[in-house]
């Protein structure tokens, strides 16, 4: 399926990325919208409240981030499209509800503009230390999937496919953006609608009085009923057999919590998305994603120079992490540097998965502004 | 047994979930039986109703009905349900829930929904307790009385509901106990086919823990009591219907007026500033 053009504005823009998210949500067909102004993903807010009344779509800026994340949820169940945005403390606000999203299977969009923490931190500065809160910020087993663009042109194209994915597996879709990436100005180009994939949920197809909403075939992804039709679905958060019913029993729960898990980390290599720079004779690798992921090409350029051989491994997907190619590198080099906004939070995935075959670093930074390339450098220039 | 020995509540319940959890004497249950009452008498195509409630004993409610069902989180139905009805506004969507669960983790959201006018309809069970937890105070628990959590007596005063209700915006607000069935069930279709935020507040035993805990005595004597203490005054001051422990229950139809819906000022507003250029969205009122 293509975009509904009515939504795409097709050209060459000069977008931050805030903006160019709002644009890309609404070529992916989001058209109920949910929100509360908090600083630096306000600018998303802004725009989608401008954009959505002029494409057929609502938002409605709600009383706090609790509220937008659940209204979001109530939409997706009306057969919207649905995305709420927020940053630091709010995304803390949503957890409950992200967890809600991945026990009940509801396809939905949640944007996040890290700034810097914990609490109030640094409203105004980037950070990426909402990682692992991203992965496992609720309450109980489950797995999310999670997506670092480094650029407004990314903001926009994987916007689109975080809304492809939450409809395809039935799960939250977190698009992991920071202070930087979303207040950056770039050239952002909006393709012709018919080169926009656009994905919507499987719907049942047998008679409706025998309808298990959380019956799953072998993909994994039950089929979802639209409401009002007659099917008569039960929709909970507690724990719920394939009829939707709660049963709280140790086989149920292992039933259900195993597929919600499964669904995602089964299809991992399906979900993986990764970009390599100069890996192919590298000694040491660079591992970082978001707006790092462009800082340590200045680092890579800078060691190529010195005669250093480096290359950049990016996971696009940060959740699950893309650990098959990881794995195959971290045979044949020195040292992997694990470079984020954070005291380590991807670093400790990546210590599991390269799991002492070879030597691994971390190069942290507390977040307010980006790592300083050269300090990289010097990371890689003892390793090398 | 022929056919006309069966309940006609029975084809709106999830035979296959019953016996339920309530408990014995329990007001909850005279609320569903009135609930799908109206149901019958309001016209409305049953397909086309969702519920979406809560957490606690009244939360369960959406798990018993035979209905497109939504049981969320603690306190946040009213947002879960002005999604669904701003997605689908063709819907009629109820929230149906507890007093623990609408006004006290859910107050914010009362308020602003009825702020909105958005368009749902709310029946707030208020049996004063949190009673699935084991009789907690609740924001609706009259002054001096006994919970688990206020063992000398509650000190901190409680809401009035159809005043927070009324002064916040609602469109209509009624108040009933469980003894008035008759009153309730024209309330409830009175509410289900009225544009806006309707609320209604159904004042329901507890005889396992808030009636046990205050010695106010079990189903029956509840009844006696709201039937004895109750005193019908529609079109009621709001200000005026506030309850404390032992006292009068006044119960009525105290608010039903009319304005633009959410979504009826959404379009208002935008087709005056944006013209042709924006195309009305559906709001499921006609009007």
């Amino acid at each position: 399926m293509h975009a509904d053009p009515k939504g795409v504005l097709t050209g060459v823009h000069f977008l931050d990325g805030d903006h160019a998210c709002c644009e890309g949500a609404i070529a992916a067909g989001c058209r109920a919208a949910f929100g509360y102004p908090i600083t630096p993903s306000t600018e998303v807010v802004e725009r989608i409240s401008q954009r959505l009344p002029l494409v057929g779509g609502v938002f409605v800026q709600m009383e706090d981030e609790i509220a937008s994340s659940i209204a979001i949820q109530g939409a997706a169940w009306g057969g919207k499209k649905v995305m709420t945005v927020s940053s630091g403390p709010g995304i803390s606000l949503m957890q409950e509800h992200i967890g809600l999203a991945a026990m009940t299977e509801t396809p939905c969009v949640f944007v996040n503009v890290q700034r810097g923490g914990p609490s109030t931190g640094l409203p105004t500065l980037p950070s990426q230390a909402d990682m692992m809160q991203a992965r496992w910020g609720s309450h109980g087993d489950y797995e999310t999937i999670a997506i670092s663009p480094n650029s407004p042109q990314e903001c926009f194209d994987l916007t689109i496919h975080a809304f492809n994915l939450a409809e395809r597996y039935r799960v939250p879709v977190l698009v992991m953006m920071d202070e930087s990436v979303g207040h950056m100005t770039e050239r952002v180009v909006i393709p012709h609608p018919e080169q926009i994939k656009i994905e919507s949920r499987s719907v049942p197809t047998g008679p409706k009085e025998q309808y298990q909403p959380y019956a799953a075939g072998e993909d994994m992804v039950p089929p979802m009923a639209p409401v009002g039709e007659g099917y008569r679905f039960h929709v909970t958060g507690l724990t719920h057999n394939d009829k939707g019913y709660p049963v709280m029993s140790a086989e149920v729960q292992e039933h259900l919590v195993r597929r919600l898990v499964d669904k995602i980390r089964l299809n991992a290599n399906k979900i993986a998305m990764v970009e390599e720079e100069q890996t192919e004779d590298a000694d040491v690798i660079l591992v970082a994603y978001g707006i790092t992921s462009r800082v340590v090409l200045r680092t890579l350029h800078l060691a190529r120079e010195k005669g250093l051989k480096v290359g950049v491994f990016r996971p696009v997907v940060v959740w699950p992490f893309p650990e098959k190619r990881l794995r195959e590198l971290a045979e044949k080099v020195k040292a992997i540097v694990v470079v984020e906004l954070n005291y380590g939070q991807v670093f400790l995935e990546v210590e599991r998965i390269v799991c002492g075959r070879t030597r691994t670093e971390l190069v942290p930074h507390g977040g307010g502004e980006l790592h300083d390339p050269k300090d990289i450098l010097r990371v890689v220039e003892e390793l090398s | 047994m022929s056919d006309q020995h069966v309940n006609p509540v029975e084809p709106y319940l999830r035979m296959d979930r019953m016996p339920h959890i309530w408990c014995p004497g329990c007001g909850i249950g005279i609320v569903v039986n009135c609930f799908v009452r109206a149901l019958n008498q309001s016209g409305i195509d049953a397909d086309t109703l969702a519920v979406v409630s809560g957490i606690g004993c009244t939360g369960r409610f959406a798990g018993y009905i035979n209905l497109d069902s939504f049981h969320t989180t603690h306190g946040r139905p009213i947002p879960f349900a002005t999604g669904l009805k701003i997605a689908k506004p063709e819907l009629k969507v109820l929230v149906f829930s507890g007093e623990g669960d609408l006004v006290s983790i859910g107050g914010n959201h009362l308020i602003h929904a009825a702020r909105r006018n958005s368009d749902i309809k709310v029946f707030c069970v208020n049996n004063f307790t949190y009673a699935m937890t084991g009789g907690q105070v609740g924001p609706t628990a009259p002054v001096h009385s006994i919970a688990t959590t206020t063992p000398y007596g509650a000190y901190d005063r409680p809401f009035n509901l159809p005043f927070l209700a009324d002064s916040t915006g609602a469109v209509y607000v009624a108040r009933w106990t469980t003894y008035h069935v008759r009153q309730l069930t024209r309330s409830m279709v009175e509410a289900l086919n009225k544009p806006g935020f309707c609320f209604v507040e159904i004042i329901t035993p507890c005889p396992t823990i808030y009636q046990r805990r205050n010695r106010l005595g079990d189903g029956l004597e509840a009844m006696r009591y709201y039937k004895r203490f109750s005193k019908v005054i529609n079109g009621a001051n709001t200000r005026m219907v506030g309850l404390e422990l032992k006292g009068p229950i006044i119960v009525g139809k105290f608010i039903d007026r009319d304005r633009p819906t959410l979504l009826e000022a959404m379009n208002d507003e935008f087709s005056s500033k944006l013209g042709a250029k924006y195309k009305p969205y559906p709001t499921g009122v006609s009007r």
